[in-house]
């Protein structure tokens, strides 16, 4: 993706962290319709506070970031959130709203400063949950399901939010085996019907299985930028994590990253 | 998947009967709000008919029905219901509905079940404002000015210092900056209460800081129900995005809400309620806190229900009270006293109960 009219999101020379307090910088990065973005990077790399910055919650400290034609700093938050979707990890929620009453919470930026959401609201968000199965939960409260029903609940709030781009902090970190397969292949889904989707990830297999790109952050800044089997190299990988993989393909063509766990 | 997940035939059906539970309790919440609204109007009437002088239906409907049609007050029982019974119930009411509704407002904003609306002060700089009153001998009237204008200042002071602050979760600086304050307004009073005359003006200070209702006339509740509307407005109007902005700041934002000119907007709106009713009954804890739990308990943690629920009940639980407070014993019995006297066994019974309503 080299950026341009089909961007829906692209930064460029991006310096991101808290105030006194840099993390990264020199970021550049497109996202265009259709394309799943992984980003993959260790613990403190800078992950989440780069997504922060890319959604306007964290003020950039150098560079820009374009939403579609406009600067990122020029939109109001309605806007912006009309357009990027943020699924943030999943935590506790101290009331006991209904699992509905927080999806439909998605439409708020479609709303008028005064309003509560519609019947037509309700139902768009009731279709997001059937989407990722999980429209029974609709009436129990987001207090009582598990953890990873609350992360595919946050997934159904951004799919209600109608916006062209998703960003998903770890939608795969607190769920077991089959929901991290599930809310993929819901991502790649989303991809297909032409949304655009960044996601942080520690697995690379999950990057190799799925992403168009895989950007890899270390150190607050991007060491690479390319299709999976381009970046996820043993020498990379060595490098970033300090460990030792190969990175095989199977018969049926699948690429798998396996950790060397014997020095 | 979600149905992947192995669940035995009996945590299904314990699953199902749940979830028919919430979906009756959610229908039903517009019932609770309609049985709670009739109830406070069952309370109001009798409250109206209790006291030294008791009144019967006959002569409170006979007096409604001559004030409707006109005619001039006569007898002793429309005297005693019009300008004194009557303003006192209403006085209750309001002041009763404003505590519990700002509290609720309070409980959202500040993601935290266990916020009463004194969590930035206003209750302890109104206590000041007033205290400071009694002590320069002002008449009633710069005593309610000056209660109102410290709760008021007080806030905006925790307010400008949240402000000032920067890098940190605007919340939790908040409710820093609101302990602080407080507690600096805390020890203003109390060195007032040294300094104050002990036969005279010492026992009205310790009165009024536990609040009561005993001198409130037509005229109070007349200056203090305006500016509780105001307030109210906000956050009738604002009512969804105050459920959003409960989620956090970060995903507030995410979600297209300017979490923090809505929570300035919050903030002012609870603060106006709360320090016009203080200004006229004093100081009276517990309401803010335990009527938006039980309401949530009742009605659930959305604002739409949430807000008419708090309404309804804290306005029937301090008339309760007040009442009581009234009758129960030959001297006015403070109302600080009864609310926390039942509050704090109640709020423990809360505790103990667990989950239900706010975890």
């Amino acid at each position: 993706m080299s950026g341009g009219a089909t961007s829906l999101i692209s930064a460029r020379g991006l310096g991101f962290g808290y105030p006194g307090k840099p993390v990264g910088r020199g970021v550049d990065l497109d996202v265009g319709a259709g394309e799943v973005v992984c980003l993959l990077g260790p613990n403190g790399s800078g992950k989440t506070t780069l997504f922060k910055t890319l959604l306007g919650l964290l003020p950039a400290q150098a560079g820009t970031v374009m939403i579609g034609a406009d600067r990122l700093d020029d939109l109001p938050r309605t806007e912006i959130a009309r357009r990027i979707a943020y699924v943030p990890q999943a935590h506790a929620a101290q009331f006991p709203y209904r699992v509905i009453d927080m999806v439909v919470m998605g439409r708020t930026a479609h709303l008028g400063m005064f309003a509560a959401p519609s019947e037509r609201d309700r139902q768009k968000a009731h279709a997001a949950l059937d989407l990722l199965g999980v429209g029974e939960l609709a009436d129990t409260p987001y207090t009582r399901i598990s953890g990873g029903q609350r992360q595919l609940a946050l997934i159904a709030r951004a799919l209600a939010q109608d916006a062209s781009l998703i960003v998903m902090d770890e939608p795969t970190a607190s769920l077991d085996f089959g929901n991290q397969v599930n809310v993929l292949r819901q991502v790649k889904r989303l991809a297909e019907q032409g949304l655009g989707v960044v996601l942080s990830t520690h697995d690379p297999d999950h990057a190799l299985a799925m992403a168009s790109r895989v950007l890899l952050l270390h150190d607050g800044r991007l060491i690479a930028d390319g299709p999976p089997r381009d970046v996820l190299t043993p020498a990379r990988l060595r490098a970033v994590y300090s460990i030792d993989v190969a990175i095989e393909t199977l018969a049926t063509g699948a690429t798998i990253c396996v950790p060397n766990l014997y020095d | 998947m979600v149905q992947g997940h192995a669940t035995t035939d009996d945590e299904k059906a314990v699953d199902r009967a749940a979830r028919r539970f919430d979906r009756w309790s959610a229908d039903s919440a517009v019932a609770t709000i309609a049985l709670l609204s009739v109830l406070l109007v069952v309370l109001m009437a009798a409250a109206v008919a209790i006291g030294k002088y008791p009144l019967s239906l006959g002569e409170m409907l006979s007096a409604v029905w001559r004030w409707v049609i006109g005619a001039p007050a006569q007898g002793q029982a429309e005297t005693v219901l019009f300008s004194i019974r009557l303003p006192r119930v209403l006085a209750a009411v309001l002041v009763g509905a404003a505590l519990a509704a700002a509290g609720a407002a309070y409980q959202g904003l500040f993601r935290n079940p266990l916020v009463s609306p004194d969590i930035l002060g206003v209750s302890t700089g109104a206590g000041l404002g007033a205290v400071l009153g009694i002590f320069l001998s002002l008449p009633v009237l710069g005593i309610q000015v000056l209660a109102f204008a410290g709760g008021l200042a007080t806030v905006a002071l925790v307010y400008f210092i949240g402000s000032l602050v920067q890098n940190r979760e605007p919340v939790l600086v908040l409710v820093l900056a609101g302990v602080v304050v407080g507690s600096l307004a805390g020890a203003a009073i109390s060195l007032l209460k040294i300094l104050a005359d002990p036969y005279d003006q010492l026992p009205a200070i310790v009165f009024w800081l536990l609040g009561s209702l005993a001198s409130v006339r037509g005229a109070e509740v007349w200056s203090a129900a305006p500016l509780v509307l105001i307030g109210l407005v906000p956050l009738v109007l604002l009512r969804w995005r105050i459920n959003v902005l409960s989620r956090g700041d970060e995903e507030a934002r995410a979600l297209g809400v300017e979490a923090g000119r809505l929570r300035l907007i919050v903030i002012g709106a609870a603060t106006l309620m709360t320090a016009s009713v203080v200004a006229v009954a004093g100081v009276i804890g517990w309401i803010g806190l335990v009527i938006p739990h039980l309401a949530r308990m009742l009605v659930g943690p959305n604002f739409n229900r949430l807000l008419p629920a708090a309404l309804l009940m804290g306005g029937g639980y301090m008339l309760l009270i007040d009442t009581l407070a009234r009758t129960l014993a030959a001297i006015e019995i403070p109302l600080g006293v009864l609310t926390a006297i039942i509050g704090a066994p109640f709020f423990l019974w809360l505790l103990a109960r667990g989950q239900e309503g706010w975890s």
